[in-house]
């Protein structure tokens, strides 16, 4: 279902939208640069909810899903800089810059790389479990920053646009896309916490709660 | 130890308070004072002597009619406004495709003796427009030096 929006979407974003007046052709990529975006910070935003779950309850159905959100986020962040600089380069002539956005989302980036690091060196579930879900609290800190560090400090980096200031032909294909992002990555997620999930009970032996619930199936 | 429950919701609400501490600092902090990407010509000419010689980032718009190109089409010549004060501007960089007259623009260098802004890197800056090509740019003057953000870090 997100892979056929994702075609529909980029066939629009490619084919039937005009390009930009200025820009020209490259200005295309935007239809999959802002759904990354969008659809990156959203991840990041479930990884800090599930971990507020995991320490709020101690269900480690938690933790599974925090390490699908916390895997798509940081795959999407290092998406998301790699389209930046190929349209950086274009249109504002260089790779990279020191830039409030770039900085924050590079941050962004590098935090969740040091957060799945950290799963990987704590063996022991349940201290990985909160050791994680205290480390995603505290780097969702940047998340807010790199949406809205373009309003409150001058940036290299445009502020968000909005539907008055883009065509309507080419907010057509950028919602499809986001949309389409949305299903993949929530699929993404639910696939991992159930290979976690599947994982975990070879790793120990498994928990009265779960012993039962299997019974019920 | 971890899998103590008033102890988890100790680290919890730390974990939290370290979050909303951290955001809060940043939002009425002031930060933006000392986070300044670029100055715009009226700061840069504020500045006086205190501008020649520093390496800074300069933004503005493009003056329609200052663009003169060299002819081994690396030097480049024009003046960056923000409506108030301008700044002339002497490049030795390949500029963007995107760069034109009225764009907005930030060049990293420094001001030389003789007054005039030297770079090697230039760089376009864009607003959040995209439009087809067909579109009628009806802004002033006014909108586009507001696009450079110059009254965001005034406060």
């Amino acid at each position: 279902m997100g892979i056929l929006l994702l075609l529909v979407g980029s066939y629009m974003g490619l084919f039937v939208a005009p390009p930009e007046r200025h820009m020209g052709e490259v200005q295309r990529i935007m239809y999959v640069h802002v759904p990354t975006a969008w659809v990156g910070l959203l991840c990041a935003t479930l990884a800090m909810v599930f971990a507020v779950a995991y320490l709020w309850t101690s269900n480690s159905k938690w933790d599974d899903r925090l390490v699908g959100a916390l895997e798509v986020s940081f795959l999407l962040g290092g998406l998301l800089l790699v389209q930046g600089m190929l349209w950086g380069r274009v249109t504002w002539g260089i790779w990279w810059t020191w830039d409030v956005r770039l900085t924050t989302s590079l941050i962004m980036f590098l935090l969740f790389a040091g957060i799945l690091a950290l799963r990987a060196f704590v063996e022991e579930p349940l201290r990985r479990a909160t050791w994680s879900s205290v480390a995603t609290i505290v780097a969702y800190v940047d998340v807010p920053l790199v949406y809205f560090c373009v309003k409150w400090f001058r940036s290299l980096h445009q502020v968000q646009s909005s539907p008055e200031t883009v065509h309507s032909s080419m907010v057509v294909p950028l919602r499809v896309n986001s949309f389409a992002m949305l299903f993949i990555a929530i699929w993404l997620i639910a696939w991992r916490a159930r290979v976690e999930s599947k994982s975990r009970g070879e790793e120990r032996p498994p928990t009265r709660r779960q012993v039962e619930g299997e019974g019920n199936v | 130890m971890a899998n103590n429950p008033s102890r988890r919701k100790a680290i919890f609400a730390v974990a939290i308070a370290a979050v909303a501490g951290v955001l809060v600092f940043l939002a009425v902090g002031g930060i933006g004072e000392n986070l300044v990407y670029y100055w715009s010509p009226t700061e840069l000419v504020a500045a006086g002597d205190e501008a020649y010689g520093a390496t800074v980032r300069l933004g503005g718009l493009v003056e329609a009619g200052s663009v003169v190109r060299g002819d081994d089409g690396l030097d480049l010549a024009f003046s960056v406004t923000d409506g108030t004060e301008r700044v002339s501007v002497r490049a030795h960089a390949v500029p963007p495709a995107m760069f034109r007259e009225g764009i907005g623009v930030l060049v990293e260098g420094r001001l030389a003796p003789d007054g005039v802004f030297e770079t090697k890197r230039l760089m376009v800056k864009h607003d959040n427009q995209y439009q087809p090509p067909e579109a009628m740019d009806q802004r002033t003057m006014k909108d586009l030096v507001e696009t450079m953000q110059f009254e965001a870090d005034d406060t």
